[in-house]
């Protein structure tokens, strides 16, 4: 990023910092959710119940369609080259051979590709989705190692691939930046993240940790992760006309269907991506390259194709998160007491995307101190760009910060939740903001008895055999998020069924189950008289299935569109009905129609309100206000987060045997699908601890592990029963009263994982993952 | 060759592997391409019985077998007694490893049945095998969830097999 790219972002940050206090300032009840949802109240109706995915049949049974599952007729498959330099320009591709292998009907390189703009970079427009800002296939360049650099498209897909692999590629390579140390010496750069540096200044924060009469001050480095969805990344493309319809694996189908209408110089309507089944997103599922090549080799071909990225090239065309080396240094007087809390580093990153993995952010918003320092530099390499992972910050941060507490607590010989219950704030400790909700001490009080905490044995004292047992702990945390962009539209039929319509997703988080026992309780109506519509870009909204955002768009959203609703259906109820002189804030959904809220006799289902008014259906679009509510109050969501592993004294190997998260997310929907989201958060951190390592060759650029078979995953046997618990007590300020839980599992696993390690061989791992040779 | 009791001809390209087969010409996508290279399971069919990995799998090997898909196990509606498990226990998330740890899961416990050791088996020679909570993860471990809905799959596996004994 250049220098006037960054002073620009600068400002913008300040201007933004601006706004943000006066809406601190504000009166709560200017604010989106300053008057609780009407359905935080509601306590007998389908929020809450642990309903099973209504989408679950067609996933067991094999019937769900996702991406690489449309057939269209005359449809060619794709292959991809990819480069074997880090940077340099391509001098030559012979295609003779490839071409004259049968069914090859077209390889495309930077020569024949059509002319094209570049995709719009994520966080630099509403609707932009795209995660590298660089041309396709628009000239002779390489950036990084393993750039898509020809596509060749034939019948089926053996012969694709047999032809891909007779291309001779012959390239000009120049010195690129390869190493994190060659990239640090080059300069850092500072971090800005979504318009905000990613630099905290309170107080003297060094002075007060030279101070201090305890410290710690420690490095600790996490390496680069891949998201490794299971569904590989895909899309069946079609021109029909003027028209671009995308099958996609999508995690923001109304972005993607803006960013290629940019693409091919179209009007956004022209461009049609759906995405009703994901096999797995965690950031990854979002627009790159592959979908742009395809779309362009099928104008070239004028057939549909089908493109789906081997193994290997979702390592090579997909980013992933990157690298961090971080500095967690912490004062604290003789009670626990913070004096000064310091988290600095540096991350790696590439030059064309947005995401300085913002691992500060933990440190902003969980414990108060009298002095903090806390910033993100940056390190430009020549790599894939990196991009955003569950929990893009917090999931690596709080294993620096939350590691260097219990080394902290140690120091002073206090109990690690003693000495971060000691540092609660009473508000937010960076902007001032008064906490939404905030039950951490319940969460953390109701998870040690669950585990048993107060059993826990001192350091390398337990013994079992050739296995040392240990217990740690850690916290977790992650914001509530709510982006602009969100709109439902319902249909209610004379027959009292509804429809919500909003271009959301469904990756797996049960989004649309919850969000059908969400619309059932709003507007009064059983499960099976909703249709949830969502994952289509011809519906209404911007939604983004990320940063843990899509429960409170939804439901903003869907509160919108509610009101609306209400309002015509009492407009056409008029004077003849109990409902008669009520307004839309005195009525709810119940029993098939609207009733006062006071006085639930006074009724009338929709059946007859539209039967009197002759309406065979009624249909409202809505809309939510600004997201003020992040900014005036400020909103979390936490986890205590308790460990039991056994570590083999000769081989190092280390198993975990117990795991406990205990979380205070706001209301919990759905019991059932939010303990799978839970669950699958800590197993990822799980293996983010002790297996996870995309590894990078520093020599070429190239990534060298790009396999399931290379790049650990846990599996079965290395996951044990994991027990969650939750607090339940809503947020006033969000609708339903919930908070979003896809990202906060993974968040703190890594420290629970090497305190208890810590704990039981007296062996401190600063570096993940904490593979057996760390504890040889 | 006959999948799911209809009777199908190889493919005349003797590179389809029999994953590719069922997904592109026989139009049965229940099965999953994960990986391609045998490393996450999602592509688990059962072959006469028992579980194979049908991207491994050149197609025209199993001229005469027997194949056995997702599709092929039950459908909604009339879900497989393990199909319905995992929709109680919440087996899955985003669904695209499901039908392989389904299949692979209904050979599994056949496996047990008929007494194989598994690596952690501590006696090969013992007369009946149990399905114990260590032996149905070292089994299953062939078949990767990133979802982390391992637990769930855990329950209804154990679930179906204790049913079923």
């Amino acid at each position: 990023m250049s220098m006037l790219e960054d002073a620009k972002q600068a400002a913008k940050g300040m201007a933004q910092q601006a706004v943000g206090k006066a809406i601190q300032l504000a009166p709560d009840s200017w604010m989106p959710g300053g008057r609780p949802d009407p359905l935080i109240r509601e306590q007998h109706g389908q929020i809450g119940r642990p309903v099973s995915r209504i989408d679950g049949p067609l996933k067991v049974g094999g019937q769900a369609r996702y991406a690489a599952e449309f057939a269209l007729d005359g449809m060619v498959y794709a292959a991809l080259a990819y480069s074997t330099i880090a940077r340099g320009r391509i001098l030559a591709i012979d295609t003779k051979a490839a071409e004259a292998v049968p069914g090859v009907v077209l390889v495309m390189t930077h020569e024949n590709a059509p002319r094209m703009n570049k995709v719009p970079l994520f966080l630099t427009d509403q609707k932009a989705a795209g995660g590298v800002d660089l041309p396709i296939f628009q000239d002779p360049e390489v950036h990084w190692n393993g750039q898509p650099v020809a596509a060749v498209l034939a019948e089926t897909q053996e012969q694709a691939d047999h032809a891909r692999s007779l291309l001779r590629i012959t390239y000009e390579e120049v010195p690129a930046i390869t190493s994190f140390a060659g990239a640090k010496a080059k300069g850092k750069h500072p971090g800005v993240f979504m318009g905000n540096p990613l630099n905290i200044r309170i107080g003297d924060a060094e002075e007060a940790l030279a101070a201090a009469p305890f410290r710690v001050d420690q490095a600790y480095e996490t390496p680069r992760h891949s998201h490794n969805a299971i569904e590989l990344h895909a899309c069946t493309v079609a021109w029909e006309g003027d028209r671009l319809r995308v099958h996609d694996a999508s995690q923001l189908v109304a972005h993607t269907a803006w960013s290629l209408a940019q693409v091919f110089g179209m009007e956004e309507s022209q461009v049609h991506v759906s995405s009703p089944f994901v096999g797995g997103g965690f950031g990854g599922k979002c627009l790159w390259n592959h979908q742009v090549i395809a779309a362009a080799a099928s104008k070239l071909v004028d057939r549909p194709v089908r493109l789906t990225l081997s193994r290997e090239g979702v390592y090579r065309v997909v980013g992933g998160r990157t690298s961090t080396e971080q500095r967690v240094a912490i004062g604290a007087s003789a009670d626990g007491t913070f004096e000064a809390l310091i988290h600095t580093g540096t991350v790696a990153m590439s030059p064309h995307n947005q995401l300085p993995e913002p691992f500060i952010l933990p440190a902003m918003s969980v414990y108060g101190a009298n002095a903090f320092k806390l910033e993100v530099d940056v390190a430009y390499m020549d790599m894939l760009a990196n991009t955003f992972m569950r929990a893009p910050g917090e999931a690596v941060g709080t294993f620096g910060l939350e590691c260097a507490i219990d080394e902290l607590a140690e120091a002073i010989g206090m109990d690690p939740i003693d000495l971060r219950l000691k540092n609660e704030p009473d508000k937010d400790p960076v902007t001032g903001a008064p906490f939404s909700i905030r039950e951490v001490e319940k969460m953390w009080r109701d998870g040690a008895e669950r585990f048993g905490w107060s059993d826990r044995a001192p350091v390398a004292s337990r013994r079992e055999g050739e296995w040392r047992i240990g217990t740690g702990v850690a916290g977790g945390t992650y914001p509530y998020y709510r982006m602009p962009g969100g709109a439902a539209r319902i249909t209610l039929r004379q027959d009292g069924h509804a429809t919500i319509d909003i271009a959301a997703h469904d990756m797996g988080m049960g989004t649309a189950t919850a969000q059908t026992q969400v619309a059932a309780d709003r507007l009064g109506l059983p499960m099976d008289a909703i249709t949830f519509n969502y994952g289509d870009s011809t519906l209404p909204g911007v939604v983004l299935a990320g940063g843990s955002q899509q429960t409170a768009s939804i439901g903003a959203s869907v509160i919108a569109a509610h009101r609306l609703l209400v309002k015509e259906l009492l407009q056409l109820a008029g004077n003849d009905s109990p409902l008669a002189g009520l307004s839309v804030e005195e009525v709810g959904g119940l029993d098939n129609g609207l009733a006062s809220l006071a006085d639930p006799l006074r009724h009338e289902t929709y059946a007859s309100i539209l039967t009197r008014a002759q309406r065979g259906t009624l249909v409202v679009e809505g809309t939510p206000p600004p997201p003020l509510e992040t900014m005036h109050w400020s909103m979390h969501s936490h986890s205590a987060l308790f460990c039991e592993v056994g570590v083999n004294a000769v081989t190092g190997e280390v198993r975990v045997r117990r795991f406990l998260g205990s979380f205070d997310c706001g209301r919990i929907l759905n019991p059932k699908t939010a303990a799978s989201q839970f669950r699958g958060g800590i197993i990822m951190g799980l293996g983010m601890a002790l297996m996870e390592e995309t590894q990078f060759d520093e020599r070429k650029g190239r990534i060298m592990n790009p396999s399931l078979a290379e790049y650990h995953l846990p599996v079965h046997m290395d996951v044990p029963e994991i027990d969650v618990i939750w607090t339940d007590v809503p947020d006033p300020h969000a609708p339903m009263g919930a908070h979003g839980v896809g990202e906060i599992g993974i968040t703190g696993v890594g420290a629970a994982v090497a305190n208890a390690i810590y704990n039981a061989t007296g062996r401190r791992v600063r570096d993940l993952p904490i593979t057996l040779d760390k504890l040889l | 060759m006959i999948v799911n009791g209809i009777t199908v001809s190889p493919p005349a390209d003797p590179r389809v592997s029999l994953l590719d087969l069922l997904r592109e010409e026989l139009h049965l996508p229940g099965t999953k391409k994960g990986c391609n290279q045998g490393a996450c399971g999602a592509c688990t069919v059962l072959v006469d019985g028992e579980r194979i990995l049908s991207c491994l799998a050149l197609a025209v090997q199993y001229e005469g077998r027997e194949i056995t898909t997702i599709e092929g196990l039950g459908a909604p509606g009339a879900l497989h007694p393990l199909q319905a498990a995992f929709v109680e226990h919440d087996g899955f998330q985003c669904g695209y490893c499901t039908p392989g740890q389904i299949c692979s899961a209904v050979a599994m416990v056949e496996e047990v049945r008929r007494g194989v050791p598994s690596h952690v088996t501590a006696d090969l020679a013992a007369e009946e095998l149990l399905l114990t909570p260590e032996e149905l993860r070292e089994r299953m471990s062939g078949n990767l969830c990133r979802c982390g809905a391992h637990n769930g799959i855990v329950a209804a596996i154990t679930e179906f097999a204790e049913a079923g004994r």
